[in-house]
C-alpha cells in the first residue's frame, strides 16, 4: 500500500500511460486524443454556430470525450485525496496569484490554439500517433518541444 | 456540402447521423462504449496524477533537461502503445462491441508545425497538456481553470480564424 500512496516510478507510470492506448481502443472503440474535447465543449455550447469547425463536427460521435474527461478529473480527484500520502503541488507557489492566474490564462489560448491547429495534442499525437508510426504526428511532437524549450530557454525569466 | 443542416441541436445531429449515414456500427455512440470512456478517464486521471505528470515543477525540469523523469514516461508509454498496436493489427483485434479497431491517421499540413509550437509555449508556461489540465481541476487545483478558460478561448480563437489559416 505504501507504493502506491508515494508517486509512482517513471516505468510503472509509462507503462500504464501506454496502456490507455488499447485499453480505449478495445473497451470504447476511440483513438486515445485529449485535446478534441475542446471542440466537443465548443460545439455544444455553440449549437447554432455558422463556423465551419463546430458546424460540421459530430457532436454525437464526439461525446465520449466529454465522459473521457470527466473521469480523468474523478481520476484526479480519486488519486489526490485517496491515494496520495502528501498533498501534491500542482503549481507552483508563485502561480497562486492574479498575475499567476492571467500567466495560466496565456498559457492555456496558446494550448487551446495550438493542440486544435496541429490537430492534437501530447496524447493523440506523441503517445497514439508516434505509436502508430504515423510521421507528421513525429514533426508535431518534435516542435512541441521546440515551443517548450523556446520558452522555457529563451524568456523563461521573464516568466517564472 | 450537399445539404444544408437546418438545424445543429444534438437531437437533431442524431437524426441527421442516422438518415445520412449507412455504417451499421457507430463507435462511441452505445451507452456501453461512454460508459467505458468514462472509466478508462478514471484510470487516466489516477496515472496523470499518481506519476505527477500534472504537475508543473515536472513539466518546467523536463523542459529545463533537469531530470528524465517526463521523456522516460512517455518514451515508454510510446514503446508500450506501438507493441500494442502491432498486436491489434496483426490478430485484427476488435472492441467489446465487436467493432474493428482501426487508428486514423492525422494529416500533416503547416498547423502541425505552427500549432504544435505554440501548443508546446502553452505546455511550457502553464505546466499541463490538455489531460493534466482537467485532472488538475478535478483534484482541487482550482487556478488550473484559469488554464481551461484560456484554453477554451484558444480553440474559439481557431474555430473563428480556421478558414484564413493554411492547411
Amino acid at each position: 500500500m505504501d507504493y502506491i500512496m508515494q508517486p509512482w516510478p517513471w516505468w510503472i507510470s509509462g507503462v500504464l500511460i501506454g496502456f490507455t492506448v488499447p485499453l480505449l481502443y478495445f473497451l470504447s472503440g476511440q483513438g486515445f486524443g485529449i485535446s478534441t474535447s475542446l471542440q466537443q465543449i465548443g460545439a455544444m455550447c455553440s449549437p447554432h454556430s455558422k463556423l465551419s469547425y463546430f458546424k460540421n463536427y459530430d457532436r454525437v460521435k464526439g461525446l465520449w470525450t466529454l465522459m473521457f474527461i470527466i473521469g480523468i478529473a474523478v481520476g484526479g480527484f480519486i488519486a489526490s485525496q485517496f491515494l496520495s500520502s502528501a498533498p501534491i503541488e500542482f503549481l507552483p507557489e508563485s502561480y497562486m496569484s492574479l498575475g499567476g492566474g492571467i500567466r495560466l490564462f496565456v498559457g492555456g489560448i496558446l494550448i487551446g490554439f495550438g493542440t486544435r491547429y496541429a490537430g492534437g495534442c501530447t496524447s493523440g499525437h506523441a503517445i497514439t500517433g508516434i505509436a502508430n508510426l504515423n510521421w507528421p504526428s513525429l514533426v508535431a511532437t518534435i516542435f512541441f518541444f521546440v515551443g517548450g524549450l523556446a520558452v522555457t530557454w529563451g524568456i523563461g525569466h521573464l516568466i517564472f | 456540402m450537399s445539404s444544408q443542416p437546418k438545424e445543429n441541436s444534438l437531437a437533431a445531429s442524431i437524426v441527421d447521423r442516422d438518415s445520412k449515414q449507412s455504417d451499421t456500427k457507430k463507435p462511441g455512440l452505445s451507452m456501453l462504449a461512454l460508459f467505458m470512456s468514462l472509466l478508462v478517464g478514471v484510470y487516466f486521471g489516477i496515472v496523470l496524477t499518481k506519476s505527477e505528470v500534472v504537475r508543473w515543477q515536472r513539466v518546467h525540469d523536463m523542459f529545463l533537461f533537469k531530470e528524465p523523469h517526463m521523456y522516460l514516461i512517455i518514451s515508454v508509454g510510446i514503446v508500450v502503445a506501438m507493441i500494442a498496436m502491432l498486436i491489434i493489427k496483426k490478430v485484427n483485434a476488435k472492441t467489446i462491441e465487436g467493432v474493428p479497431i482501426k487508428y486514423d491517421p492525422k494529416p500533416f499540413h503547416p498547423g502541425v508545425i505552427i500549432g504544435g509550437t505554440l501548443f508546446g509555449a502553452g505546455w511550457a508556461i502553464t505546466g499541463a497538456c490538455p489531460g493534466p489540465i482537467y485532472a488538475q481541476i478535478g483534484a482541487g487545483a482550482w487556478m488550473a481553470l484559469f488554464t481551461l478558460a484560456g484554453a477554451m478561448i484558444g480553440m474559439y480563437a481557431y474555430a473563428f480564424f480556421k478558414p484564413k489559416l493554411p492547411h
